[in-house]
């Protein structure tokens, strides 16, 4: 099933791209103007709404918010302090932290189990493919009711089955213990089969004699996918894993649904925060120093994601 | 262990695969049972929401009360005509952009190159409060195009698109263009037709995005005539009288209904051309 | 009716919102915001009350516009302020009061009024509805669509449990007690049914207004830039609320979610529960059990937090367009409009005398539990309401479901909260 002749998204090649190019015949300067123009439209929506919004984020977040009649001035680093002794920051830090470690390791790790599974020849294939891949097109905000209803206590779904089991009652969105790892457990839901589509993509350009020769050197089907599944696979990890990073800061939907960042912020992720400071106090000095700080967050994650990985894809 | 046909040998067989095949259907079934939730609340009257007894009576009203209770038509019609804006947009710019960075060389390109990677990294969903004041500032707040346009310029499709053009044999390009055609032709001819599969995963992956998508709908929208169906199932859903999960099931599932038919129906090619598209 | 919905972001906008304040070939036009955010009967009884007052008084053009939920209201009422040009009146929540003259964008009814007969009018509501509608002597806004908290009992679970059917618990005491019947155990220790359910999800803040205020105690005062969350007494009905699911143990431990608490009460999954008046026809159509509705249990005496909306007068419009606005808020406020929209919303009726009109008595006859809201009100005090109103709720909010859920002891949770609330409030103290 494998088209060799299409394009393949190498993430190793992210930014380094070393494929020098023929010019086109003609004028350097006419190709310039062209290549400009052809970029001039996505370069201008990009300017507007990411390059701008980002330093404009950066600037504004050393002003104050205006309030009726008392403009912004410049306070310097007075937003930073205020989200320095804002208790709520620092637990939707660690929250997004705990969030982000519980989501992407599993959902990946599924993510990989089901492509395993679906590129074997298991029955009822097709159904179960189609199963893992529902949740990625059911809106997030619609399916959050549906789990509030799951996490009900006493007559909830997942209470009626531990109740068969004759488990104790827990209020699992309602405890600190518990809430976190109810969204953890959404998010990979949503997540896991998404991922999978690139997993399987990947695992069926695996060429088959690369099986074959392992089996002949009585290779166990665990040392198979340790030793040569897995290490192929890694370029799709790598853009899985960007994906999951940036997914883990950016999904807010369903703690919107079923939280609301409760209780006691033991659900409140670093977005949500921002989200209830912007929107909801109007303090848009404040929101704009989270903001940055996010933006550094991600920044540095996409740094070191990209300096760390690098080396270990880069037999491709 | 090869047989005359070429066979996986780490193919499972036997037990092995009814265990696997066992393991697997399980995970399937906890990944579907949402949507068998929403599907057994939703054809049934509220009493049995909780209760999943056999002989329940089936009914239709709760999406007759879903569809009364709030303006899902307009809402629908919203979010086609937003993910219809966003696609076309995103198709276009990325289009004329990929073939730029995949087939001309000029200064400043590889600058340019990063500062559309950059978007890959900071989404717009993060920057909500300058872009909603952007928004302000155009005074378009509170209308589709406002919803789209953060999104249009898609770096992901940027990239996607360009690896793709790359991979364009040369002799094509030069054939084309020995017959007279300039470079708008080339690229509409030539390389936008060898890229359908890419277009297709792309779409299929911005459709389903765009008609999901909450956070920015939510803030930058407040009336019915601008409103997308999730953020319109949101301020349905949130009344102060506690939740009715039969209506909400039958509105979640309205909702989903155009995307779930699709994927139902064409599957296979979505899968498929994802693997074509390689995107991997 | 929402009460508030929790989505909005309060987001929000509308620049070109129509608020033209130019008036048409003579005529006055006040436009109006009025919060739902669906179509449906309310926009019809709205607009039905629109066209009545143009009818009566020729000159005056009344235009609502349906802004969405409470928080998208504001949100567009205050964007449309600052550009210039606001909406002449609104219905808002009584708690935006602060918010509103933060952004100097209300003006007092007092700059409006002309004369005694304007000041009996302002004498006429409930003085529970007032409280959150003056401050520093003025009156700001207007009570319009009002709610409480009642307590719903479950009567067919009382008879099971040997209570008395149709008593509903009066005293603190009298509540755990019942509740404690009302909760069934199994041998293992799982609970089948609970006594009493007080939610605490989204807004804790209201329903814990039910608890100070029985324990005789304030959160805050009426120029709105002090609270007193760390008060004993406020410490004391925390305590209370905690040991219902700790000491108790007649309340499910842990967060109780706002939204599924009717559902609970239906599912005969708790016997008792506290929540708002507005939710009497949702219980009234789904509980498939005899039910009653109750004033809240007294503490040191009875008590309860109003909420819900009033009406508001914008400062950038045309002195004569507020003078249209004021004719048309008492118009719709007469004793007869006030219990007509009382009986068509459930709302409460914001006025003594609309309690007496023919038609409201009828209709209390038919259905007594309609005027326990309004037994309660001599009662009931204002709901929380301060600068930077948002924040310090959350302050709260946040401290509350700290003890709730065990992480601090009611009275750390309660030091905390009022710590975080004297910080957010410090520039608005003179």
């Amino acid at each position: 099933m494998a088209d060799d002749g299409s394009g393949r998204v190498a993430p190793a090649t992210l930014i380094h791209d070393s494929s020098k190019e023929r010019r086109w015949s003609g004028a350097a300067p006419a190709a310039a103007i062209h290549g400009w123009l052809l970029l001039l439209p996505a370069l201008a929506l990009l300017a507007l709404f990411t390059h701008f919004p980002a330093v404009a984020t950066l600037i504004d977040s050393f002003y104050s918010t205006p309030r009726g009649a008392r403009g912004s001035v410049f306070i310097g680093l007075d937003n930073y302090q205020t989200m320095v002794e804002d208790p709520v920051f620092w637990t939707s830090l660690v929250n997004s932290i705990w969030f982000a470690l519980g989501t992407i390791p599993i959902s990946i790790a599924l993510a990989i189990l089901m492509a395993a599974w679906v590129n074997d020849r298991i029955a009822g294939r097709t159904l179960v493919r189609m199963a893992y891949f529902t949740p990625t097109i059911l809106p997030m905000i619609a399916v959050a009711n549906i789990w509030l209803f799951f996490y009900t206590p006493q007559y909830g779904l997942l209470e009626q089955v531990l109740g068969a089991f004759g488990a104790p009652s827990h209020n699992w969105l309602g405890s600190r213990s518990t809430a976190l790892l109810c969204v953890i457990v959404v998010a990979i839901w949503k997540e896991a089969g998404f991922f999978m589509i690139f997993y399987l993509a990947a695992l069926q350009q695996i060429p088959p004699h690369l099986a074959e020769a392992a089996a002949l050197e009585g290779a166990s089907r665990w040392t198979f996918f340790r030793r040569v599944q897995f290490p192929l696979l890694m370029p799709t990890t790598l853009f899985v894993l960007v994906n999951a990073v940036i997914g883990a800061f950016r999904t807010v939907d369903h703690v919107i649904v079923m939280t609301r960042g409760g209780p006691d912020n033991a659900t409140s992720l670093l977005l949500y925060h921002l989200y209830q400071v912007g929107f909801s106090f109007w303090d848009t000095g404040y929101a704009a120093a989270i903001t940055a700080v996010l933006l550094a967050i991600l920044a540095a994650l996409a740094f070191g994601q990209y300096f760390f990985l690098e080396r270990r894809v880069h037999y491709r | 262990m090869s047989g005359p046909l070429r066979v996986d040998p780490y193919e499972p067989r036997g037990l092995a695969r009814v265990i696997e095949s066992a393991g697997a259907g399980l995970l399937a079934f906890l990944w579907v049972l949402p949507l068998l939730y929403a599907v057994w609340t939703a054809f049934h009257p509220a009493e049995f929401s909780a209760r999943f007894t056999l002989g329940a009576p089936l009914t239709l009203e709760n999406f007759a009360r879903a569809w009364e209770a709030a303006p899902f038509a307009r809402y629908f019609l919203n979010s086609f005509l937003l993910v219809s804006l966003v696609l076309a947009g995103q198709f276009v710019l990325c289009t004329l952009a990929a073939y730029a960075f995949a087939r001309y060389e000029f200064p400043g390109r590889e600058i340019a190159f990063m500062l559309v990677l950059v978007q890959l990294m900071i989404m717009p969903d993060v920057l909500i409060v300058e872009n909603y004041r952007t928004m302000s500032r155009l005074g378009i707040l509170d209308s589709i195009p406002a919803i789209a346009l953060p999104y249009i310029a898609s770096a992901f499709g940027v990239f996607l698109l360009r690896q793709t053009f790359k991979t364009v044999p040369r002799e094509l390009d030069d054939a084309a263009r020995v017959e007279g055609a300039n470079a708008l032709q080339v690229l509409l001819k030539v390389y936008v037709p060898l890229a359908r599969p890419v277009y297709i995963a792309y779409g299929l992956v911005s459709v389903s995005y765009h008609w999901n998508n909450f956070l920015w709908p939510l803030i930058v929208t407040n009336s019915v005539e601008s409103r997308p169906l999730t953020v319109g199932l949101q301020v349905f859903s949130s009344g102060d009288q506690g939740i009715d999960w039969s209506v909400i099931c039958a509105a979640t599932l309205m909702t989903s209904a155009p995307l779930l038919l699709a994927f139902l129906l064409f599957q296979r090619q979505f899968v498929q051309s994802f693997m074509r598209a390689g995107i991997r | 009716m929402r009460r508030r919905a929790f989505i909005g972001g309060s987001a929000a906008l509308a620049g070109g919102l129509a608020a033209a304040p130019a008036a048409a070939q003579g005529a006055v036009e006040v436009s109006f915001f009025y919060p739902v955010a669906v179509g449906g009967p309310i926009t019809r009884i709205i607009d039905g009350l629109a066209a009545d007052f143009e009818k009566e008084n020729a000159g005056i053009k009344v235009k609502p516009i349906y802004a969405g939920t409470y928080q998208e209201t504001i949100v567009k009422a205050l964007t449309a302020h600052k550009s210039g040009t606001p909406p002449v009146t609104s219905v808002l929540l009584s708690s935006d009061m602060f918010t509103l003259i933060d952004e100097d964008a209300i003006v007092p009814f007092d700059e409006l009024m002309k004369g005694p007969d304007d000041a009996a009018w302002i004498k006429s509501f409930y003085p529970a509805f007032m409280f959150n509608s003056q401050t520093g002597g003025r009156t700001w806004g207007i009570p319009f669509q009002r709610s409480t908290i009642v307590l719903y009992w479950n009567k067919e679970l009382f008879k099971e449990a040997g209570l008395d059917p149709e008593k509903p618990p009066a005293t603190w005491d009298e509540q755990v007690a019942m509740a404690a019947k009302l909760t069934k155990r199994d041998a293992g220790g799982n609970v089948s049914q609970w006594g009493i359910q007080v939610p605490s999800s989204g807004f804790p803040y209201w329903l814990f207004q039910g608890f100070t205020t029985q324990n005789g105690v304030d959160l805050m005062n009426q120029a709105g830039d002090a609270t007193y969350f760390d008060a004993p007494e406020v410490v004391q009905a925390l305590q209370y609320w905690v040991d219902l699911s700790r000491k108790h143990k007649v309340q499910p431990p842990g967060i109780i979610e706002w939204g599924t608490t009717p559902k609970d009460f239906f599912e005969r999954k708790t016997a008792m529960m506290w929540t708002t008046t507005g939710n009497l026809t949702n219980v009234r159509s789904n509980a498939k059990f005899p039910f009653g509705v109750a004033m809240l249990p007294a503490g040191k005496r009875r008590g309860s937090p109003t909420g819900g909306g009033n009406f508001y007068v914008f400062k950038k419009s045309a002195p004569e367009q507020r003078e249209a606005a004021l004719k048309f808020i008492k118009w719709i406020t007469t004793p007869e409009r006030a219990a007509q929209w009382g009986i068509d919303t459930g709302y409460v009726a914001v006025r003594p005398d609309a309690w007496e009109t023919p038609a409201m008595k009828k209709y209390v006859e038919g259905f007594p539990a309609a005027a326990v809201a309004r037994d309660q009100l001599p009662h009931a005090v204002a709901e929380l309401s301060t600068h930077e109103n948002q924040r310090v709720t959350k302050a709260l909010n946040d401290g509350l479901q700290a003890a709730l859920t065990g992480t601090k002891s009611p009275e750390q949770a309660m030091k905390d909260a009022q710590a975080e609330a004297v910080r957010i409030l410090r520039p608005y103290k003179k």
